[in-house]
């Protein structure tokens, strides 16, 4: 398996490190009713041709940030700090043609509605070859025909025939292949999948999971798999990030995190799901409380209000300073208890589980 | 399609032959005696009968309604008037011409008005909307937005004299208002119809610039609109090529209601620039106690707006393939 280092200094050289690397991620909405501190000096890392699933509670800022890695964020509303690195390309604050490029061709989405997320007014085949000839300038015809074998590649029965239907004449499975198909026209590096399965039902879940896996094997895709569900980061998933109030709460290798999870919002995460094994993508409600208004964030550690632990750290650090992930390399969470503490606590519950 | 049209097509009779019988009734509560219109100033009741019989009136109401109804179709002899080919509305009480050709003769100077005005009013009212999105928030946008406001305020009999005023009497821009066939020489009707088209446009292109801004505004919010942009799809081709389809949707559909407001729009629009249309026609109607004119305007108007609505539904279908199925 591949490791990922999540170390790097910001505005070091840009050797062979990371495929993609995301430094101190600040997204801030300016809105009617204040600032929405969206994400707030989010760090990560995903090595060339793995997948990093990113899983936290609805608001937590998933989609924000990889909106933000496609600069899809209107610019009035929103601002942005830190850096995120392509390789060995910058993408916040590069210019609007350059972001233009890349999407749907280095770099590709896909959305967690197909229904909604394409266009009813035009045919499938219209709208995956439309990428192919933005991107690779290639005429009516060859964008008709790369897009038949497309549909081909992600497993569309008739594909000379569905490429002149409509989104409405397909079922929600086959959406959202078309959907995929859209995104991989162009062989993108980078594939961000955002929740592109909790719309469709089970069995067609497993199979498009295992559709972006067999792709990824063949083309050696890098992927991000945002999701609410650990069953599917476990099954598909290389390394983790959990998220919580825009910042990482977590992170590691989904051996680690989901076999020795360290901070308490990833115990409250595993322990609202009753198997691993089971793919029911259902958001969670993992521990009491609310998830925190962005708008004024509690102050120290986002996650006290919530969290049954906060008296162990001794001192007042869990309300007045905002923990940062440690250590920075491999697995790492952002919370104050000792290593030790932890293990006991967990040792602890597994025994009252028995 | 074809049995979506067929569908269409039949509702309409059906609709066409409601509002006739309505009218017919209706003409029949009016206390004044259609006969003794058409009988003259010095009328013994003798004469008075035989009218009455002659014009079919000593007839069931029933049956009269057949009679005009199946005229439409197989023509009609009215003894004393002579026959009537079909398709025959009857002869006016009033005048004496046969309704239908009178209708004919006025038709084109109304249809004008409303189709030149629909033109106006989709072109520019989407035209200034689509702009008013694209630069949100802008100058341009705020020109745009408070600039419908007063439009959307005026009435047509109002700026009509006014417009004819400076642009016909002062400045001399452009001839007085008047009818000329466009068969005739189509530059001479379209600069005598300009100023009718654009007073009678004032008041609904307000609306359109809005909605199209509202709608455009909506779509953009939506997600294959984010889409086309994680495409790599231009702000510009996203806006022109991808939101616009999704706003022409509700604003087809209003357009579709207003074509009755327009078409009333367009008989105000007449009367102030003394246009010799349906409007007119319809009122003298009423004042005589016309009925077959009566009946005939009403159901010709009736038809008019029936028929571009069907088109509209057309034109729908057309840009959402989601309704071509169903
Ligand atoms: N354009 C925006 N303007 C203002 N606030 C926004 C905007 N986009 C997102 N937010 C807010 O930012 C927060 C994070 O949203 P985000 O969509 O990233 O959550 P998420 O983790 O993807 O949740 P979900 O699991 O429901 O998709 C939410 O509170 C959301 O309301
Ligand atoms: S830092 Fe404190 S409040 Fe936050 S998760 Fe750890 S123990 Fe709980
Ligand atoms: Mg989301």
């Amino acid at each position: 398996m591949t490791t990922v280092s999540w170390s790097s200094e910001p505005g070091t050289s840009r050797g062979p490190g990371p495929f993609l690397s995301v430094r101190d991620l600040s997204v801030r909405f300016s809105t009617e009713d204040g600032v929405v501190r969206a994400v707030d000096g989010l760090s990560f890392d995903v090595e060339k041709g793995t997948t990093l699933g990113i899983v936290g509670e609805s608001g937590s800022g998933k989609s924000v940030t990889n909106l933000t890695v496609l600069g899809l964020h209107d610019p009035a509303h929103t601002e942005i700090d830190g850096e995120i690195w392509l390789e060995d390309q910058e993408l916040v604050g590069a210019s609007g043609s350059t972001l233009e490029k890349l999407r749907g061709n280095r770099v590709a989405m896909i959305f967690q509605d197909p229904l909604t997320s394409l266009s009813p007014f035009h045919t499938i085949g219209r709208q995956i070859g439309e990428v192919y000839r933005r991107h690779r300038g290639a005429n009516r015809k060859e964008a008709r025909e790369r897009a038949i074998e497309m549909l081909e590649r992600v497993g569309i029965p008739q594909p000379a025939t569905r490429v002149d239907h409509y989104p409405h004449e397909f079922s929600g499975g086959m959406r959202q292949r078309a959907m995929i198909a859209m995104a991989l026209v162009c062989d993108p590096d980078l594939l961000i999948a955002d929740e592109p399965t909790t719309a469709l039902d089970v069995t067609v879940q497993a199979q498009i999971l295992d559709l972006l896996k067999d792709l990824q094997q063949q083309f050696g895709t890098t992927i991000i798999l945002i999701t609410h569900d650990l069953g599917v980061v476990a099954s598909t998933a290389d390394n983790v990030l959990v998220m919580y109030a825009g910042r990482a709460a977590e992170q590691g290798t989904v051996r680690e995190v989901l076999s020795k999870p360290r901070h308490p919002y990833t115990w409250g995460l595993l322990s609202s799901m009753p198997r691993l094994t089971s793919s029911v993508d259902v958001p969670l409600v993992p521990v009491r409380g609310t998830p925190p208004s962005l708008l004024s964030p509690p102050a120290g550690c986002a996650f006290h209000p919530r969290c049954d632990f906060s008296q162990l750290v001794g001192s007042d650090l869990c309300f007045t300073q905002r923990p940062d992930i440690s250590p920075e390399s491999g697995h790492g969470d952002a919370c104050y208890l000792t290593l030790q503490q932890k293990r006991d606590i967990r040792t602890g519950d597994t025994k009252e589980q028995a | 399609m074809t049995s979506f049209l067929v569908r269409r097509v039949l509702g309409a009779i059906v609709i066409l032959i409601l509002i006739s019988l309505i009218t017919f009734y209706l003409f029949y509560a009016l206390p004044r005696d259609p006969a003794r219109a058409f009988c003259g100033k010095i009328c013994p009741p003798a004469t008075l009968e035989l009218v009455r019989h002659n014009l079919g009136m000593d007839k069931p109401l029933f049956v009269q309604y057949w009679l005009w109804l199946s005229a439409i179709f197989v023509g009609r002899d009215f003894t004393q008037f002579g026959p009537c080919p079909a398709p025959c509305l009857g002869y006016s009480f009033a005048t004496q011409e046969p309704v239908f050709d009178a209708i004919v003769d006025r038709f084109p100077v109304t249809l004008s008005l409303t189709i030149g005005a629909s033109v106006v009013i989709l072109s520019f009212g989407i035209l200034t909307g689509m702009l008013a999105a694209w630069k949100v928030g802008q100058p341009l946008d705020k020109i745009a937005s408070s600039s419908s406001v007063i439009g959307a305020s005026l009435q047509i009999y109002f700026v009509g004299p006014l417009v004819v005023f400076f642009v016909v009497d002062t400045l001399g821009l452009l001839p007085r208002p008047s009818y000329v066939q466009f068969t005739e020489d189509p530059l001479t009707w379209f600069v005598h119809l300009l100023i009718p088209w654009l007073v009678l446009s004032i008041i609904f292109t307000a609306n359109y610039t809005r909605m199209t801004r509202s709608q455009m505004l909506e779509q953009l919010a939506e997600d294959y609109v984010r889409t086309a942009r994680a495409k790599g799809m231009s702000g510009r081709s996203v806006f022109f090529r991808f939101a616009w389809r999704g706003a022409m949707i509700p604003i087809i559909t209003i357009f579709g209601v207003d074509l009755a407001t327009l078409l009333g729009g367009a008989i105000i629009t007449e009367q102030t620039f003394t246009l010799h249309g349906i409007g007119e026609l319809a009122v003298q109607a009423v004042q005589n106690t016309d009925l077959p004119m009566l009946l005939g305007v009403t159901v010709i108007g009736a038809a008019a707006i029936v028929f571009l609505n069907i088109v509209v539904d057309v034109l729908y279908a057309f840009i959402d393939p989601r309704v071509r199925l169903n």
